[in-house]
């Protein structure tokens, strides 16, 4: 098919190559050269990290820059997803491990639209508000019931190995690729469903309700839908973030900061861009470690670790500021700009 | 409500006009396309109108005109079921309802645009047209994702339908365009092609020509009567130009302060005493639109004659 | 139940009503500034904290008293004047999303910065109120608590008759209702907003002292604007009387609760219940607690 995203790029951006070029050279390098000239540090402290970022804000995206219901909790979801993970292997015996990062999706699923249903009555700050409800209460529900973690007592609990389709993804390059694979297939499929009726659905509520309402757009239905898919690929981001990233499943790690800093990723990357999904995560990513280099440099043993907590807080907080008074549509239009080389607008 | 005959292909383009319908039906020909019985609606105690009886024969333009504030959005929004009126039926096809479902319009064979433009503004121009077809979809979200069978037939039908509608209203040169940086002109045309993708029997139009260029209203006015004569719908708009609506309407509604004061043909509204006082030489306290709060001691004698 | 019992649960009640008052101390900072420029401000708690740690650390290097207080709240208004200016400003016309998530990233500014002009150790604020229980009837209540409430009750009183009295106070309240229709009649809006986030600097001055008394001056502080959400959802952002009675109502549910469900689900209920009877009302009665249109708006 001939499919209406790509079609509908602007028509500026279609004067040079298609615009499927760009994603594929850059696939063919992640697939092909980086598992060969990157180093440990690379994969375990860059890209494994980057990769369930970018996925959880694609998650994000979908339900804030695509669907247009802001949420606050999306580190529950992820929780959701990496726990649901962690037991379906355990107690399920024999499951492969892609259907358990299935079923965690789809357990992420089911507590999103729970959580969502205050969307059918709130909107705006309301159901935004509504959303740190899921937040607080899962993380309560994964401390206080250690069912959820196998009563293990210190509550942080060994990741399994990652085994999909037979093969076993050990060692960095491994978990670099296994999280790869998974965000290049959710990816693809996150594309094919904006150009489906549903995908436009998404917009259709975000941009009129009562229009879409009119012409027969199911809102109610349409908004719990998309809570569910977003939580799908958020609770898959869960996963990757456990077992690839971390190795370990606890629920500290998904705390309020890492919902915010999700949804900072999309608000620099740029609100309903899949792309922006990728590039704020970069940003996030690389920043810190940019930071405490220069830190480190220009001000010495001063820049220690807790004046470089703050000032990474300082900084991101700029740059929020920054894009959303300067570029509100985030890194990929500036990037569009540069590449453009001012050509059109 | 027949989806058998919306999900009838639409009229090929371009093919010649066929012969108008008739005008006026006899009374009790057949059903009418829209009744309206007695709806009375009022915001806070304020009343918006009042006991509203209208008819509208299938194949009709029908326009509903009358000073700002006179509730002529009100109607409409009645009519598509935004608001539930205090009292009152609204009859489309052989069904009445208390309230017109909204979230069902679009298969009882409504459509409707808006007053002020209620695109999509993050869709291009194709995708804006092609998402109204979303009523006549089953497959759900998984089929779409695997795009066989139904969701693959419904789909290309979908687009078929756009690519005609597009065709009809000249739109195909900027399908790909996103909406929200069109000239105003062009937005409304692509929301009217939007109404016009879910081949409605009943076409609900606010102010379509509001806030245009005259070469735009003039386009607008063409392709209101050629989708009347091509798709035989019946239309139902609000306006504000008179002069628009004497040449393109069949039948005119006056409504003021909320109440119906005149209707019928063009020529006997332009000579109703109670039209021309209403409208020919006095306006009434300027608020924007309903409710129609101004009271009717509010009235004064204005200088370009309430009409623009 | 029996008079213990009965003592024992208005103990709790009166308790948890009085912490309410403390929720509600923090929410009408956001009710002043989201009536007039609708923004749901997230950094409220932040300047919580900031006013808080910029008080005990001035009197920790022995400013005086009244010094510290009065400097810490020049402080507030110029962090408040220039959070309007600076990031409010260019924000105008945006959608109320846009400028919430602003705050959001102003919040962690504020946090960042405070956090590294003072430091990050736990300080200890005196106010010099013994929290020794009073006997009243003989039901306990903590001094400080009703010290805390009477403050806050002067502070709600203080700005009832500031905005019900004064030109400025009248004008708020016309933003409040319209601000298009503020603007066509040509009320200064710049100087309002000034006035207002002047305002919002003084509460969170106040709760930030409060707070900081009863809990200890340190980062967590800011997150008590987690606990005013709830309050503001089930009073509605946009109402003083609602924060107010909403805090009251989460202030005692939440204690009542800890104390006589808790047991049942393992405790620690008290980071999400507040949420849940805040959504549980709402979906009961959308208009909120004294709101005439459902809350559907952004």
């Amino acid at each position: 098919m001939s499919s209406s995203v790509l079609s509908s790029v602007p028509a500026a951006a279609r004067l040079s190559l298609p615009v499927w070029v760009g994603p594929l050279i850059t696939l063919g390098i992640a697939f092909g050269v980086i598992p060969f000239v990157g180093t440990s540090y690379l994969f375990d402290a860059i890209l494994t990290p980057f990769l369930a970022l970018s996925l959880a804000a694609l998650g994000l995206n979908l339900l804030t820059g695509y669907a247009g219901q802001l949420s606050l909790g999306t580190a529950a979801f992820m929780a959701v997803g990496a726990f649901a993970a962690y037991n379906f292997n355990l107690r399920v015996e024999g499951l492969p491990f892609v259907i358990s990062i299935g079923l965690a999706g789809l357990s992420a699923a089911v507590v999103g639209i729970f959580f969502g249903l205050p969307s059918l009555r709130l909107k705006g700050f309301y159901l935004a508000v509504s959303t740190l409800a899921a937040q607080f209460f899962v993380q309560w529900a994964l401390t206080k019931f250690d069912w959820f973690s196998n009563h293990n007592p210190s509550g942080v609990i060994d990741a399994p190995p990652l085994v999909l389709f037979g093969i076993t993804f050990g060692g960095a390059v491994g978990r670099y690729l296994f999280a790869l694979t998974v965000v290049t297939a959710v990816t693809l499929l996150t594309l094919r469903l904006l150009n489906t009726q549903t995908g436009h659905n998404f917009i259709a509520v975000r941009d009129h309700e009562l229009a879409a309402r009119v012409i027969g757009v199911p809102v109610l239905r349409t908004k719990l839908l998309a809570f569910a898919i977003s939580s799908f690929i958020v609770g898959v981001a869960g996963v990757l973030w456990a077992f690839a990233y971390l190795r370990t499943v606890e629920p500290h790690g998904f705390n309020l900061d890492r919902s915010f800093q999700i949804l900072f990723i999309v608000i620099i990357g740029g609100l309903a861009s899949i792309r922006g999904a990728f590039f704020g995560a970069a940003l996030i990513v690389v920043f810190p470690l940019v930071l405490s280099r220069v830190g480190s440099f220009l001000l010495g043993s001063y820049f220690d670790s807790g004046v470089l907590d703050m000032s990474q807080r300082i900084v991101l907080g700029v740059l929020i500021i920054a894009f959303l008074i300067l570029e509100p549509r985030g890194l990929v239009a500036l990037w569009d700009r540069v590449v453009r080389g001012g050509k059109a607008r | 409500m027949s989806t058998e005959s919306l999900a009838a292909p639409v009229a090929a383009p371009h093919k010649p006009a066929r012969a108008a319908l008739p005008l006026r039906k006899e009374p009790g020909a057949g059903p009418a396309a829209l009744r309206l019985e007695d709806i009375t609606l009022s915001f806070g105690g304020v009343v918006a109108v009042s006991n509203i009886d209208m008819s509208v024969e299938p194949g009709e333009i029908r326009a509903i005109i009358g000073p700002n504030g006179a509730g002529k959005s009100s109607l409409i929004n009645v009519i598509s079921g935004v608001y539930r009126p205090d009292r009152g039926r609204v009859w489309i096809g052989g069904r009445s309802y208390a309230q017109v479902p909204t979230q069902k319009l679009a298969r009882l064979g409504v459509a409707r645009t808006f007053q002020n433009l209620a695109l999509f503004r993050g869709l291009s121009v194709f995708d804006n047209i092609v998402t109204a077809r979303v009523f006549a979809r089953r497959a759900n979200f998984i089929e779409q994702m695997i795009g066989l069978g139904r969701a693959r037939r419904e789909r290309l039908d979908a687009r078929e339908r756009t690519e005609r509608i597009m065709s009809f209203l000249d739109l195909t040169g900027i399908r790909h365009t996103l909406v929200g940086t069109l000239p105003y002109g062009l937005q409304k045309r692509v929301e009217l092609a939007r109404a016009l993708v879910a081949s409605p029997q009943i076409l609900l139009l606010d102010e379509p020509m509001a806030g245009m260029t005259l070469p735009d209203k003039r386009d607008m006015s063409r392709f209101v009567r050629a989708a009347r004569d091509e798709f035989g719908m019946t239309v139902i708009l609000i306006e504000h130009d008179i002069g628009v609506v004497m040449g393109l309407s069949d039948r005119v509604t006056v409504l003021e302060h909320g109440r119906k004061i005149a209707d019928g043909t063009p020529a006997e509204v332009k000579a109703d005493q109670a039209v021309i006082d209403a409208y020919l030489g006095v306006v009434h306290e300027g608020d924007e639109e309903e409710p129609a709060a101004s009271s009717g001691s509010g009235r004064r004698v204005s200088s370009n004659g309430g009409l623009r | 139940m029996d008079h213990t019992e009965l003592l024992f649960f208005t103990e709790v009640l009166v308790g948890g009503l009085l912490s309410g008052v403390m929720y509600s101390l923090v929410a009408i900072g956001f009710v002043l500034i989201y009536k007039t420029s609708g923004v749901l401000n997230f950094a409220q708690g932040s300047m919580v904290l900031f006013s808080a740690l910029t008080f005990v650390s001035l009197v920790e290097r022995a400013v005086p008293f009244w010094v510290a207080l009065l400097a810490t709240f020049a402080l507030m208004v110029l962090l408040g004047l220039s959070i309007e200016r600076l990031v409010l400003r260019p924000l105008v016309n945006k959608p109320p999303i846009i400028l919430f998530m602003a705050t959001l990233g102003l919040s962690y500014m504020i946090e960042g910065a405070a956090q590294l002009a003072w430091g990050t150790q736990v300080h200890a604020l005196e106010l010099g109120i013994e929290d020794l229980p009073l006997e009243i009837a003989g039901v306990f209540i903590s001094k400080f608590d009703l010290f805390a409430a009477a403050i806050a009750a002067a502070m709600v009183t203080g700005l009832t008759l500031f905005f019900q009295y004064t030109r400025v106070g009248l004008a708020f309240r016309a933003v409040a209702d319209d601000t298009f229709a503020a603007y066509a009649v040509g009320l200064r809006l710049p100087r309002i907003w000034a006035t207002v986030w002047t305002a919002a600097g003084f509460v969170a001055t106040v709760a930030g002292l409060l707070w900081g008394a009863r809990l200890g001056v340190q980062f967590s502080l800011s997150l008590i604007v987690l606990k005013a959400l709830p309050v503001l959802v089930l009073g509605g952002f946009d109402s003083i009387l609602g924060a107010i009675v909403g805090g009251l109502i989460i202030g005692a549910a939440e204690k009542l609760a800890e104390v006589y469900l808790g047991p049942y689900v393992v405790g620690g209920i008290e980071s999400w219940f507040a949420y849940v009877i805040a959504l549980g009302f709402l979906l009961i009665r959308p208009s909120g607690l004294f709101g005439q249109k459902p809350v559907e708006r952004a």
